[in-house]
């Protein structure tokens, strides 16, 4: 099985990042995550009910749809402030990448550890712009809302496709493809990192930082 | 090809299609609402949320849309459709999107319908959450209040896009295959909105009257097909249950297998459920603005209603009087300054979105409507405008600050001395006519090789009937400089700028160069004296 693989481009002001990179990961959760699974007796089970809200941004003239689960908002949010803060000290010219990586664990017999095997992939290139004057920021409000526009058609674009999904897992199997530690969805398992593109542009950085989310509740 | 469809798969098939309308259409007019939407998460599930998303119910366009469906389910050749748009408080409207829901003949026959289907039709529902924010009209739709409104219609069969003017543009928000076709979401929008904004600004034509032309489609015509939008016969009650909550509020309690894949065990159960109805009303009423919003939504229909509902009638208005009410009165306020100042402060880039751009009709008696409501509001803006726009046109006719008498004086641009209600567009001064030919006889000389003095033609072209030039009075000389600036306006070419000299080729030059060097240095001596006798 391949590893679905996406990549999504912005070019947006630095105060916009941290928006711009919540809008595209948000969206792309909503549709990777599910209710609680609850396991009822004879492997049946039935689903928890997702909530959503709107969010309006500060710095772009856009608002995306997030799940309501405020525990998974605080990781997204974390994971891009500290991409946020690498962009800024990085001293690059401002390019960065980060990426949303949806896994699915196989058991491996000892001693070898579990492996990951990622079945799909969203990567968002960054490319920070500055800009002089308050008339070009206007601009650039109402021009990175439409390009995020365009990014969540592209996502919904490729979601329906229906391609490749982890079978639903046996209640033993859950951890395997759920993130099963939040208390309102379920995500799928995933993993958020990020990565500088130095200043030479060349594109393996010089600090490479893992965000891993993954439960071994069980 | 339904034979493989077991009839407990086709029931629960079309359940979904069902439901999944009704959500679809939910999803939809609450995100035109105008305000942000929030629902919360639960992980028990309580049995109530088709498609395990949190999506509430409000009960009117469950009604509305259950009436358009009448019985039928969206199929092939059945598209449910729902039509968004815009209403100025003049009554202008303007289609704004059109979502459709519709069923093509491929089938999947393969696919597990209480399991594949629902979590795909659930997956589609979160992208029409997605996509609903990122049309244009979802921006309008978060500035509607008091300038426009936003409106639903819901109907059923074939689609029809043409009011959406041209150029349209088309975003599918996903498909489901089923056992029975293909479902499809897409929505069509109208690109072109930026008519209204540039229009608002364009005061060239008579500025009085109602700006016809103010969108391109027919601003009038529309309205017929409006109203069908959530007419209801008179004498329905409004305040009380909708005929639509006593049928059953059929609840899924599906519940997913996780043995073999075969195995697929789902349970849907009807059961009667009362929607707590004042509860879902009470999450409508925030702001003063949302409620007006909320409420016209609603009264868009109710407002074509007979008299007989006179509680409807106070209500509306009201969503633009209180609180609201001076904002109608700023319209042009933001450019002419208009005595009454806003009580809210606008959205900030509302100008351009919100804003009515045409004045009313300067004629007081309004023609007759059904609607008493919608008139009432139109002879608010009526009168309110009606100041501020003679303001308006004063500020362009009576521009006369330089009131000089001209003619008494001697000055050199008498002609263009500004007259009394010169329109400075056509202010010479300010704007120059571009003028080809040099204006003075010296500056003409100069451009010796150019046309203009070659051949006279020039002369020819005007005739120049009381010629002023600057700075030259009648005096004692029999000649004026005008006439003398006539005669000497062509001279002749001088001889060594002849033109059998330019047409020599730059090649025939240079060879012709050794011969005169030669001449030159044969003449050296001549040269040396020459130079001696000018030290």
């Amino acid at each position: 099985m391949n590893c679905r693989s996406e990549v999504l481009e912005v070019s947006v002001e630095g105060r916009q990042v941290e928006e711009a990179m919540l809008a595209v990961l948000h969206t792309i959760l909503l549709h990777r995550s599910t209710g609680k699974f609850h396991y009822k007796k004879e492997g049946t089970y039935s689903i928890g009910t997702v909530g959503t809200q709107d969010v309006d941004c500060d710095f772009i003239d856009f608002t995306f749809v997030r799940v309501s689960a405020d525990e998974l908002d605080r990781v997204i949010r974390k994971a891009v402030a500290e991409f946020k803060d690498a962009l800024g000290n990085s001293g690059s010219d401002g390019m960065g990448q980060i990426s949303l990586e949806f896994y699915q664990k196989k058991k491996s017999r000892w001693p070898f550890s579990d492996e990951c095997i990622p079945w799909e992939v969203w990567s968002i290139k960054v490319n920070v712009v500055n800009l002089a004057n308050e008339q070009e920021r206007q601009i650039c409000r109402e021009k990175v809302g439409e390009k995020l526009g365009e990014k969540v058609i592209n996502i919904v674009e490729v979601i329906n496709r229906h391609d490749y999904l982890p079978k639903m897992p046996t209640q033993s199997e859950v951890d395997n493809v759920f993130d099963t530690s939040l208390k309102d969805v379920q995500p799928y398992l995933y993993k958020i990192t990020y990565q500088i593109t130095d200043s030479l542009g060349t594109s393996v950085s010089t600090t490479m930082r893992r965000l891993i989310k993954d439960t071994l509740a069980l | 090809m339904d034979s493989d469809l077991s009839s407990q798969d086709r029931k629960d098939l079309d359940k979904f299609i069902k439901f999944f309308a009704l959500k679809t259409v939910q999803i939809i007019v609450q995100a035109r609402l105008g305000e942000k939407i929030s629902t919360c998460s639960s992980s028990s599930p309580t049995g109530s949320d088709w498609f395990n998303l949190a999506i509430k119910d409000i009960p009117e366009v469950t009604h509305e849309a259950k009436k358009a469906l009448a019985g039928q389910l969206p199929g092939i050749g059945r598209s449910m459709c729902v039509e968004i748009s815009l209403k100025t408080s003049e009554g202008d409207s303007m289609e704004l999107e059109t979502w459709c829901l519709e069923m093509n003949e491929k089938c999947d026959k393969d696919i597990k319908v209480s399991y594949t289907v629902y979590n795909r039709l659930s997956l589609l529902l979160k992208s029409l959450l997605a996509i609903t924010r990122v049309t244009p009209a979802y921006k309008l739709s978060r500035k509607q209040g008091h300038d426009y409104v936003i409106l639903y219609r819901i109907y059923f069969g074939d689609v029809q896009l043409t009011g959406l003017g041209e150029g349209f543009q088309s975003v599918r928000v996903g498909v489901v295959g089923t056992p029975i076709g293909t479902i499809t979401l897409s929505c069509a929008y109208r690109t072109n909105l930026a008519l209204m904004s540039s229009r608002q600004f364009e005061r060239t034509g008579p500025i009085m009257g109602i700006i016809i032309d103010h969108f391109v489609e027919r601003p009038f015509t529309n309205m017929a097909h409006m109203h069908p939008c959530s007419y209801r016969t008179p004498g329905e009650d409004e305040g009380g249950t909708y005929a639509g909550i006593e049928d059953s509020q059929e609840v899924c309690t599906t519940s997913f297998s996780t043995s073999p894949p075969s195995q697929c065990v789902c349970t849907v159960s009807q059961a009667h459920f009362k929607t707590p109805k004042p509860a879902l009303m009470a999450t409508l009423k925030v702001p003063l603005m949302g409620l007006g919003v909320s409420q016209q939504l609603y009264s868009s229909r109710l407002s074509y209603q007979t008299p007989a509902l006179g509680t409807v009638d106070l209500c509306h208005p009201t969503a633009f009087t209180a609180g609201a009410h001076p904002h109608q009165m700023v319209v042009p306020g933001k450019e002419g300054g208009v005595p009454q100042v806003p009580a809210q402060p606008n959205h900030g880039t509302a100008a351009e979105h919100g804003r009515i751009p045409s004045f009313p009709n300067g004629q007081s008696p309004l023609p007759a409507q059904p609607t008493s409501c919608s008139s009432e509001v139109k002879t608010v803006f009526c009168d309110a405008l009606e100041t501020t726009f003679t303001r308006k046109v004063g500020a362009f006719v009576n521009k006369a600050t330089t009131q000089v008498t001209t003619t008494s004086l001697d000055l050199p641009f008498a002609a263009f001395a500004p007259r009394a209600n010169d329109l400075e567009v056509n202010d010479p001064m300010v704007h120059p006519p571009p003028s080809p030919a040099p204006s003075s006889p010296l500056q003409g000389s100069l451009h010796s090789n150019s046309s203009s003095h070659s051949g006279g033609q020039p002369q020819d072209d005007f005739v120049m009937v009381d010629f002023k030039p600057a700075f030259s009075k009648d005096d004692l000389l029999p000649m004026d400089l005008g006439t003398f600036y006539r005669e000497f306006q062509n001279p002749p070419q001088l001889a060594s700028l002849s033109i059998d000299v330019s047409a020599q080729s730059m090649a025939e030059d240079l060879d012709s160069l050794p011969e005169k060097l030669a001449i030159y240095e044969k003449n050296i001596d001549e040269f040396d004296a020459f130079v001696d006798t000018l030290q």
